[in-house]
């Protein structure tokens, strides 16, 4: 499958082939080998729509307490898989971004719980709450750091 | 006509408006950031717009998964700050300008960029942090704001060279207008930031730094950067750069950088700002 590169990306940008619109078509690139990265393809879309829009529902106040008073009762209401009611459930945050989930909205559960990003992002990363911080001051993850190659 | 006097590029983290909101700003993680923040409050004061154009992206608080705009225009004369799961910012209720909005999307549309136009939109951080940043603690904004929001979220967002040619749109819909405006524009998230997966924390300030010079000295190039390359280089939320695209197509051709302030970390985030002014 053809990848857009970056000199046609120029082209893009400058107009040349821009102007061609649906004649110009151009094969999509479907997915990404980002190292330790999710990319919110429109397959994971598909695949995690129930899950996230569970998750939007927890924008509201009394949605975040009636889940928080019956888990269960609550998530009965989403088209959950049983693999993303489990997922979330048990609060593995990477699990549910392989299941579908979209950060902005698996957070939400978060942000029920009480807990912070730096808890999520450390849980995902495989390190504690403190030691994602301790990394963060460091000067974050850089190229050559665990999970970059 | 309008004229846009100045673009601004800045992140737009929520832990940052949170710790102004917790009065932290001047706890030792945060001080460093916040003094860097001073210089470019002092620039805002003394360049005071007529309005505002603020680029952002919505964080799956107004806009949901339920419908998907590409670029959305708030054409309201309010916007309130949303509840993004805490309860709404306390911070002032965000004035419009509709006449000055209706007219850019008119603009717009009849030139080819088929905007989404929002007359009930709440914003979330991603609007209301840049605001604090730029001008503190207010009892209410000092100027009238028109937000641009972006799609970033799901993929594909709009290309960086789409979203160039935007600005370059914006631009002239902005001198279209009748009356004599002065407009500021805001470019706003990023820089290099990954909130998820196993590389969550990754930062890159060698990107950042390429992409902040290359505002002055090369943006058709910045305009050229493919999706892969950001998220690869700046990490998944990266990607969130495409919106300073839009800012920096909106100035003119040549521009001078008026100021700087990058600092790691904000939370999980490199944050960076800077100020451009017409050459």
């Amino acid at each position: 499958m053809h990848e857009i590169n970056d000199i046609e990306q120029a082209e893009i940008a400058k107009g040349a082939k821009g102007a061609k619109g649906a004649k110009g078509a151009r094969a999509v690139k479907k997915d990404f080998d980002i190292p330790g990265t999710f990319v919110f393809t429109p397959a994971h879309a598909r695949q995690g729509y129930h899950l996230n829009m569970f998750c939007m529902s927890l924008n509201k106040t009394e949605n975040r307490e009636a889940f928080r008073a019956d888990p269960s009762a609550y998530l009965d209401k989403f088209k959950l898989t049983p693999a993303q009611r489990k997922a979330v459930e048990t609060r593995d945050w990477l699990g549910m971004l392989q299941l579908g989930g979209n950060i902005y909205y698996t957070f939400k559960i978060a942000i029920a719980d009480g807990l912070s990003m730096q808890h999520v992002s450390g849980c995902m990363a495989g390190i504690s709450e403190e030691e994602f911080r301790q990394m963060m001051v460091k000067g974050g993850r850089r190229l050559g750091d665990p999970h970059t190659e | 006509m309008g004229k846009i006097i100045a673009g601004i590029g800045t992140s737009h983290v929520p832990a940052i408006g949170a710790a102004m909101d917790r009065g932290k700003a001047n706890e030792p993680y945060w001080k460093p950031l916040f003094d860097g923040y001073l210089p470019a409050r002092e620039w805002m004061k003394n360049n005071k717009p007529d309005v505002a154009i603020i680029v952002y992206n919505d964080h799956a608080s107004a806009f949901s998964l339920e419908l998907i705009s590409t670029f959305t225009l708030g054409v309201a004369d309010e916007f309130l700050p949303a509840d993004e799961g805490y309860g709404p910012r306390a911070v002032p209720n965000v004035k419009g300008h509709a006449e000055f909005a209706w007219h850019l999307v008119e603009q717009l549309i009849l030139d080819g960029f088929d905007m989404t136009i929002a007359n009930d939109m709440p914003v979330d951080h991603g609007l209301t942090v840049p605001l604090s940043i730029m001008n503190g603690e207010v009892d209410v904004w000092p100027y009238p704001v028109i937000p641009l929001c972006v799609n970033v979220i799901q993929y594909p967002p709009p290309t960086g060279g789409r979203c160039f040619m935007l600005g370059k749109a914006l631009r002239q819909a902005v001198e279209a207008f009748d009356e004599d405006l002065n407009v500021v524009i805001f470019g706003t998230g990023g820089m290099s930031h990954q909130l998820q997966g196993q590389r969550a924390g990754f930062i890159n300030p060698e990107f950042d730094t390429m992409f902040l010079d290359g505002l002055t000295k090369d943006p058709a190039s910045l305009a050229s950067i493919s999706h892969e390359t950001y998220m690869r280089e700046a990490g998944s939320e990266g990607i969130e750069l495409v919106m300073w695209m839009i800012m920096r197509g909106a100035m003119g051709d040549n521009v001078k950088e008026i100021y700087r302030h990058y600092h790691v970390p904000a939370s999980n985030t490199a944050a960076g700002l800077i100020i451009l002014e017409n050459a």
